[in-house]
């Protein structure tokens, strides 16, 4: 049986009905595009991703890359995969005409990327992360460092890294130890150890751009002083080509859970003379212009955590159809046939359940990304600055909902398989443990707690939090003339009053009390992410309503169909997870203390 | 050298169709559309001489409704020069769509015709022959290797007993069998140069074509659903089952 990778029609409402994409044809940057050439390439992802991708996604995982000492060894199915995405244009394709590229609208090529992560997610993790590291190039990289590192990165000829984490540094990065010394010729000399690197070697490419963040001598103590530099496997000569072995040394690779065929590594920079590294843009910025690729994979990875879901959602919902199992409890006649599992009410919970996280993370990634292409192209000043303001805040939350509740799709479908499910012949297990990955890397859910309750939420005096109630308010006021849609909009209306009381609130204590407040910063961050949720799953609702209501008579039965799922999704969750709210808010009101008074010595 | 390629819009291979229930056609609301999957290969194969230096432009048509053109659009992405669309909202039956196609054979003057050996939703089989006919070109159907050289084209044709190769004056016909070759996608770079290559709309009227059907469908159902199995006591009831209730042997 195989899995359809996502969902066109999904797919096609998120994209022309729930998000207005064709709008931005009439954008100047994209006066050249047209839906056909939107579709196209959708499609073209769709044959690479189901040709080249999903051959060997289970392969991948069975046959981990392996390090001989000398050279990193994939399945060559790897190489198809990446020569095909590299060939086709998608390393390019979002960049300028005038640099080769097809100035592809951003929210198109998270959607062309969904294809490729459905299909393998690990295969995948090295356009991503090449793609990320060649757009800090380009907006940060001097003129020679562009022309330099670019072409290549974006041919397909180099991949590229972020060398961030060390041994002894995660999660906080004001303290890495990696040096960098300034040489005579204007370059840095870099020394130090990174952990956890994806895509730190592989033969793949002939070259690997890595992006490493390192502290130059002397420079001031925190995140304020480190700086950012460019240090390439291979030193690349003025004319593009291939020069010396730079000092970057593979010391070995990580063994996963899931996630394996993109591989982890332990990099050794300097171990002779020092690694040749150039420094990006000013120095100790470096935390600064990292955040520009962070900010895009915790998108990324918000996506990826949703599309595993899908994936999931897709595999166990064709196996509740297939799979006869018991009758119902009315039945009395134990000579009836058996029913599909589908038939049971708990296994459709499992899967209703599954449909409102992966459809429901995947429109809050498609909307992230709408938001991405509106900070850049936005008509107005205004409309560009507020969708930063918005973006900015509601990133942890993109990263982290996605993360969470992703992985607790996979785990119900998991569940829906039973015994099928826990097993390697089928293939939701490893939609589980590639999905795991995702509440860590990026920043851990803990991490965007700290940074959505910290940080974001207050920063602007609320600025970003007032355009985000602005914004669901108007979906309020759209779903008024929909009876079902509006029943949905009370119930949501109800909770935001609490949920905003409680925000005022924390915002009051956090100055005085920051460490007590932040202490439960991960409830609110999963308070937070269930109230934007339910916002876009009534955004979605309020959509099918018009859609039936108007035309009831006049769409074919699967589009009443897909409608009324989206309808009975939004219910779902708004009627059943929303209210999970309320316990959480009583725990943030009252300043539960119980983890953070938790001693030490009482474990 | 010259080449023309039929391409048709149709349902998606991956769509499951079914019959509509008053059982007037099949209910394809909605459904995905691609280019049939012999035409593409039509295309690829029409590609592939070009970048061999035997052919020097390549023409894509469809005849269809307006939204053809996307599939025409698709085939200028794989490498062909230019489109034109016999634009018509009836469904045309193998011989209209033949006589089309004539009409534009003898203002094209192609060298070689590529088609589809049939379309997976009409599942015909019988355009490329009676393009035969009409232009009174000569064809090489159900081709698994094709070969241009010395004013002749060689076909390996796919048929009961094994493979056949025929050689055929140009200009000649072709229509493919899937194992031809592999179609390639289309690249993002010639998805947007596609959407600068001409494109010209034509309809059967200005060819002079007679589209009334001859056909009548009477009704369309979907196949009977297969039964449960049953177990058998022995060979013997096997086999009188098998030829009173099966009628098979």
């Amino acid at each position: 049986m195989d899995t359809p990778l996502l969902n066109d029609s999904d797919l096609h409402f998120l994209l022309y009905e729930f998000l207005d994409t064709e709008a931005l044809l009439a954008r100047p940057r994209y006066c050249e595009h047209s839906r056909e050439v939107f579709d196209a390439t959708l499609n073209t992802a769709k044959t690479i991703a189901e040709k080249y991708f999903a051959n060997h996604n289970a392969k991948g995982d069975a046959h981990e890359p392996q390090f001989d000492g000398e050279k990193v060894s994939l399945i060559p199915e790897t190489q198809a995969a990446w020569n095909a995405f590299a060939e086709a244009g998608f390393l390019a394709a979002h960049h300028d005409f005038d640099d080769g590229g097809l100035q592809m609208p951003e929210v198109i090529l998270r959607t062309a990327m969904a294809y490729f992560t459905a299909a393998n997610i690990a295969t995948a993790g090295y356009g991503f992360l090449t793609i990320g590291a060649a757009n800090l190039i380009h907006t940060f990289g001097s003129p020679e460092q562009k022309a330099r590192f670019l072409p290549a990165m974006l041919d397909g000829r180099a991949s590229g890294t972020m060398a961030l984490t060390e041994p002894g540094q995660g999660s906080a990065l004001a303290d890495i130890k990696t040096s960098a010394t300034p040489a005579d010729d204007g370059s840095y000399r870099i020394r130090g150890n990174k952990m956890y690197i994806s895509g730190g070697d592989h033969s793949l490419t002939e070259n690997i751009i890595h992006l490493v963040l390192a502290k130059i001598a002397g420079a001031p103590a925190g995140a304020g002083g480190i700086s950012l530099f460019i240090v390439p496997k291979f030193l690349v000569n003025d004319d593009g080509t291939l020069g010396a072995r730079n000092d970057v040394a593979l010391a070995g690779l990580l063994h996963k859970m899931g996630f394996r065929n993109t591989t982890s590594t332990v990099l050794n920079f300097g171990e002779r003379d020092g690694a040749i590294g150039y420094l990006v843009g000013e120095p100790h910025q470096g935390l600064r212009y990292m955040f520009q690729m962070m900010n895009e994979a915790r998108i990324g990875v918000g996506a990826g955590a949703a599309i595993l879901g899908y994936q999931g959602f897709n595999y166990s919902l064709n196996y509740a159809r297939q799979r006869p199992q018991g009758r119902l409890p009315s039945s009395r006649d134990a000579t009836s046939p058996q029913v599909n599992i589908i038939e049971h009410a708990d296994v459709r919970r499992l899967l209703l359940s599954q449909k409102a996280y992966a459809e429901g993370g995947l429109a809050l990634c498609l909307y992230a990304s709408s938001l991405v292409e509106d900070a850049r192209t936005g008509a107005t000043e205004t409309a560009r600055t507020n969708a930063f303001t918005l973006l900015d805040l509601i990133t942890p939350v993109v990263k982290s909902w996605p993360s969470k509740y992703g992985l607790k799709a996979n785990d119900n479908a998991i569940q829906v398989l039973g015994g099928a499910g826990y097993i390697r012949e089928y293939p939701v297990e490893q939609y589980f443990r590639d999905n795991r990955l995702n509440p860590i890397h990026e920043g851990t859910e803990g991490i965007q707690g700290l940074d959505l309750l910290g940080r974001k939420v207050p920063q602007k005096n609320m600025a970003g939090y007032q355009l985000l109630r602005a914004a669901i308010n108007a979906t309020l006021d759209d779903a008024r003339p929909f009876d079902s849609a509006h029943a949905l909009a009370q119930t949501l209306a109800t909770h935001l009053h609490a949920f905003d009381q409680t925000t005022q609130q924390l915002m009051a204590r956090l100055a005085q009390t920051p460490d007590a407040t932040l202490a439960n910063a991960t409830v609110y961050l999963d308070v937070f992410g269930r109230v934007l949720v339910s916002w876009l799953w009534l955004k979605q609702a309020v959509i099918a309503s018009r859609q039936l209501d108007q035309h009831r008579t006049d769409l074919p039965d699967v589009e009443i169909n897909f409608y009324r799922g989206k309808l009975q999704a939004a219910r779902y969750y708004i009627e059943w997870e929303l209210p999970e709210i309320m316990p959480q808010l009583a725990l943030l009101d009252g300043a539960n203390s119980r983890c953070f008074d938790m001693q030490d010595a009482w474990f | 050298m010259k080449i023309l390629v039929a391409v048709k819009r149709v349902v998606d291979y991956n769509v499951k169709v079914r019959a509509k229930a008053d059982g007037t056609g099949a209910d394809t609301a909605n459904a995905k559309m691609s280019i049939n999957p012999f035409c593409e290969i039509a295309v690829e194969e029409a590609v592939r001489l070009k970048e061999k230096g035997v052919a020097t432009e390549i023409v894509a048509i469809s005849i269809g409704a307006k939204q053809s053109q996307e599939q025409i659009r698709t085939a200028l992405a794989l490498g062909a020069d230019r489109g034109i669309l016999v634009e018509t909202d009836t469904d045309l039956e193998p011989l209209a769509v033949a006589k089309c196609l004539k009409a534009i054979v003898d203002k094209e003057t192609p060298d070689l015709v590529i088609l589809g050996k049939q379309s997976i939703d009409g599942d015909n089989n019988q355009t490329g022959q009676m393009l035969g006919a009409l232009a009174g070109m000569p064809q090489g159907t159900f081709a698994s290797e094709v070969n241009v050289a010395e004013g002749k084209v060689k076909v390996t044709r796919e048929i009961d007993g094994g493979l056949q190769t025929v050689a055929l004056n140009l200009p000649a016909i072709v229509t493919t069998d899937l194992r031809l070759n592999e179609p390639r996608y289309a690249s993002l770079p010639n998805i947007m140069k596609a959407k600068k290559k001409p494109l010209e709309t034509v309809t059967p009227a200005d060819l002079g074509v007679d589209t009334a059907t001859r056909v009548k469908l009477l009704k369309v159902a979907p196949p009977a659903e297969r039964q449960a199995g049953i177990k058998v006591a022995d060979v013997a009831e096997l086999v009188e089952k098998l030829k009173n209730e099966a009628k098979v042997i």
